[in-house]
């Protein structure tokens, strides 16, 4: 009991950074899901949205803002796959790889071009950035709000992929793209739709994530991308509520280690953690049966 | 219904298909029997636009069907049964058939009961996922999922492929089933001995060209077809 009230903090922040993790980790295994592709600009794309807020909140009021930046991340994020990965539909999976990894570099070079290499500082949003008392400890709205909004959101996701039609139709192209394609499915759409959901999540976790952050940086986007591509392959890289589960794992994981004073070790933790699983269980917990090499 | 004329494709860097002609005509079962290699399967792939054609064209009732994109041309009509059934293995059976339909915007009962009506053990494994039916249950499936899209004509890849002697006749007894109801045919297959006992029109195919044309029965009982392909 003492324990648990002594890393009471940690425990939520675990709880709702790993809801922030999770919303970053759809977007990668969606995207694996369907075409096979870890896609590194994922992280950078959040970045993106951090500074699209950042920006948008100088000219505009909240309620425009927000709904602005979810836009904005969401066209940035169907015209990487339109540019970027579709010309390549055909070409060996490395190449498109080695063009998500150009697109990460683009992206954090073209921040840095627009920030002038200073950091942003994140305006405080209404709400989530009021503090509050949970038994011992105080912390941010934000920390209550993520892991419901997420479980929300992941929830809504799930009924999505499996009661609509064009749910069964993203299921059928995870599969076999040329037999869905036989049965009338478009599956370039398909595939659209799958970056636009991810987009989106990753939109919705910045303006969680960055609200405990001051400021944003074009390099932002790293670390939090890593983490939640980690949680991806632990929870078993194409499975939705795998990638949940394994961002709420590390989450939690990487805060209590900060709780028991290892601070320095909570990010060596989470990329410890990625090697076991590749050497122990390479599916991941949920993980398809067939592997492939990344 | 079908016309095919001079249709040469390339596949794997090779001339698969070295500028054949044929016609399917409405309500008929026609039939492309030919060894492994022969170009039977490009030929329908081509017919679909899963591979494009480098020549010849492609008329399906009246219209040139060319190279136009896949749902295209499954919305006006066509649909192939692929070699090796490929039904979706984490989808369950009703949803295997749902998305048959997926381009239709309209009630599917009817047609669920239809094809329930063929093939009833899909009404008692409806909720089970396609992968985990046998290779007979996986080909009914593949089967009555071509056909929720109410197809004119339907192609089929090898249906027989892989399956028991007794579960290959009641492939073509549905075959002959589903004619009866309207729909046209055109079948692939090794096992010329079944196909041209079931076919209206039969062609022999040879490493990409067309060699010998006539009806199921006539092939049937010609020389060559017996020793190149019925084994007598």
């Amino acid at each position: 009991m003492d324990f648990i009230t002594k890393n009471l903090p940690y425990l939520l922040a675990g709880i709702s950074v790993g809801g922030q993790y999770a919303l970053i980790a759809i977007g990668y295994t969606m995207v694996y899901g369907i075409l096979r592709l870890i896609n590194f600009a994922h992280g950078d794309i959040f970045m993106v949205a951090a500074l699209v807020t950042v920006y948008a909140t100088t000219t505009l009021p909240l309620y425009l803002s927000i709904p602005l930046t979810l836009v904005v991340t969401v066209v940035l994020g169907l015209a990487v796959e339109r540019v970027a990965y579709k010309p390549l539909r055909s070409a060996p999976r490395m190449s498109v790889m080695i063009s998500a990894i150009g697109v990460s570099y683009l992206l954090q070079n073209l921040a840095l071009y627009v920030t002038g290499g200073l950091a942003q500082t994140y305006p405080a949003i209404p709400f989530i950035s009021d503090t509050i008392q949970i038994g011992p400890a105080t912390t941010k709205m934000v920390t209550i709000v993520t892991p419901i909004l997420t479980i929300v959101l992941v929830f809504a996701l799930m009924q999505l992929i499996n009661h609509t039609k064009i749910g069964m139709g993203m299921r059928a192209a995870a599969n076999d793209f040329e037999t869905s394609r036989l049965m009338g499915i478009k599956v370039d759409n398909v595939i659209s739709m799958t970056f636009l959901i991810g987009s989106f999540l990753a939109a919705i976790g910045s303006v969680l994530y960055f609200t405990n952050y001051a400021s944003v940086v074009p390099t932002s986007g790293a670390m939090p991308g890593l983490k939640a591509f980690v949680a991806a392959v632990f929870g078993g890289i194409g499975s939705i509520p795998g990638a949940v589960i394994g961002a709420f794992i590390i989450g939690i994981c990487e805060n209590i280690i900060k709780g028991l004073g290892w601070t320095t070790f909570s990010d060596a933790f989470t990329f410890a953690l990625l090697i076991v699983i590749l050497i122990v269980k390479p599916t991941g917990l949920f993980g398809e049966g067939a592997t492939d090499k990344v | 219904m079908l016309k095919v004329n001079d249709l040469k494709v390339n596949y794997g860097g090779i001339e698969a298909v070295k500028g054949i002609s044929f016609e399917v005509p409405e309500k008929s079962i026609v039939t492309l029997i030919g060894a492994n290699g022969a170009g039977k399967s490009t030929t329908l792939r081509s017919i679909v636009s899963l591979v494009k054609p480098a020549s010849g064209t492609i008329e399906f009732m009246g219209e040139n069907i060319t190279g136009k994109d896949t749902n295209e041309i499954v919305a006006k009509g066509i649909t192939l049964v692929p070699e090796g059934r490929k039904i979706f293995p984490d989808l369950t059976v009703l949803e295997n058939l749902k998305i048959g339909a997926y381009m239709r915007k309209d009630n599917l009962t009817d047609d669920l009961n239809w094809v329930y009506d063929l093939f009833p053990r899909l009404k008692e494994r409806h909720w089970q996922p396609g992968g985990t039916l046998s290779g007979g249950e996986q080909q009914m499936l593949a089967v009555a999922r071509a056909l929720m899209s109410r197809p004119k004509l339907i192609m089929m890849d090898e249906p027989s492929l892989g399956l028991a002697p007794l579960i290959v006749k009641g492939i073509f007894d549905i075959i002959k089933e589903i004619n009866k109801q309207g729909v046209t045919i055109l079948l692939i297959e090794q096992n010329a001995n079944m196909a041209l006992r079931t076919a209206d029109i039969g062609y022999v195919m040879e490493t990409g060209s067309i060699t010998m044309t006539g009806s199921g029965a006539e092939l049937l009982v010609n020389e060559q077809v017996r020793a190149a392909y019925l084994g007598k």
